[in-house]
């Protein structure tokens, strides 16, 4: 009885290192999100240039990507060529959405690196990133049948995280 | 004197001042209504910024603090409640928006954690001392008539 109440200490401590231990390997700057497994927020944007508009709607009984991007985005600049991939070579849906971001501008930046999407909203007020919880572009979203988000990527996207995370996940929720 | 004086109020105002909270909310965002405007404040002052995460969106001038800061007094002028301003930012951006993090089963550890630790500590030192006062402080057993009769001897071999 008496030894046990000097290993409780020792227990918890070793307890909490462990804890604090996992939690340095972890990246502070990405939160998970509210909405993982809750129905997407509903919006209609209107569309970039000739492009027809964007609303939620669209896309439903679908698995499909949306992707928060702008062209005053840097890291948008460098997961471009992995949503060009995901377009050209492995056939996805992808959405875009400009994120407070001018239409000319958003157009220039798709002119000069291609247009991976199908459709794109514009979101000139960043209200509908709010819905989504978006606090920094570029963030990635995937959306299931149902219409429910499965995932939420903030950052760039990389081949690894196509590969380990995006790619598994699409053929799980039985993309066609 | 009073000149030096003078120049060490200034400087003191001009440092204190700049200090001040809400150091980021910009004219076009406040509302005419003053009593509006004071909700919005406490309301935005317990609201984490995500981009910087350790600043109030308040106090932040990121974009998004920028634009949150005009949501929340868009809910207030719509007739919302403080507690309905804030389900409405949670909803979409989680708990963690809340600088201050509420009390459910996912953090009680976190609220009540440290005082579990103070009382187990507190407990461990109270038995801790009470088995010492038990077992450690025994009365000497008394001397034997052996133990006396040498200690006679000894006492009168000093003094010889």
């Amino acid at each position: 009885m008496q030894r046990l109440l000097f290993v409780i200490p020792v227990v918890l401590f070793l307890g909490l290192a462990a804890y604090f231990g996992l939690a340095l390997t972890r990246d502070p700057s990405t939160l998970p999100s509210a909405l993982i497994d809750k129905p997407a927020p509903a919006f209609a944007l209107a569309g970039l240039g000739t492009k027809p508009p964007l609303a939620r709607d669209d896309f439903a009984g679908q698995v499909v990507l949306v992707n928060f991007f702008a062209s005053w985005c840097v890291p948008c600049r460098a997961e471009h060529p992995i949503l060009m991939r995901m377009a050209e070579q492995e056939k996805l849906t992808l959405y875009g959405i400009a994120y407070k971001d001018r239409p000319e501008d958003a157009q220039r930046f798709l002119t000069q690196l291609g247009d991976p999407y199908s459709r794109i909203g514009v979101d000139q007020s960043g209200r509908v990133g709010i819905d989504f919880g978006v606090y920094g572009v570029p963030e990635t979203y995937v959306i299931d049948k149902a219409g429910n988000i499965r995932l939420r990527h903030v950052g760039p996207l990389t081949a690894s995280d196509l590969q380990n995370e995006i790619l598994p996940l699409l053929k799980q929720l039985g993309r066609s | 004197m009073t000149r030096a004086l003078s120049f060490f109020i200034l400087i003191a105002a001009l440092t204190f001042g700049a200090m001040g909270p809400g150091f980021a909310v910009e004219p076009n965002e406040r509302l005419a209504d003053p009593a509006l405007e004071a909700r919005a404040r406490g309301i935005s002052d317990h609201l984490r910024c995500l981009v910087c995460q350790n600043e109030t969106i308040d106090d932040s001038h990121a974009d998004l603090a920028h634009d949150l800061r005009v949501l929340v007094r868009e809910r207030l002028t719509a007739g919302d409640s403080d507690s309905q301003t804030i389900a409405f930012i949670t909803a979409r951006y989680g708990d963690f928006v809340l600088l201050k993090p509420p009390v459910k089963g996912a953090t009680l550890v976190l609220w009540y954690g440290p005082l579990a630790i103070l009382l187990i500590g507190a407990v461990g030192t109270v038995v801790w001392f009470r088995r010492r006062k038990m077992t450690g402080v025994e009365e000497p057993a008394p001397l034997t008539d052996v133990e006396r009769s040498r200690l006679k001897q000894m006492m009168t071999e000093g003094e010889s």
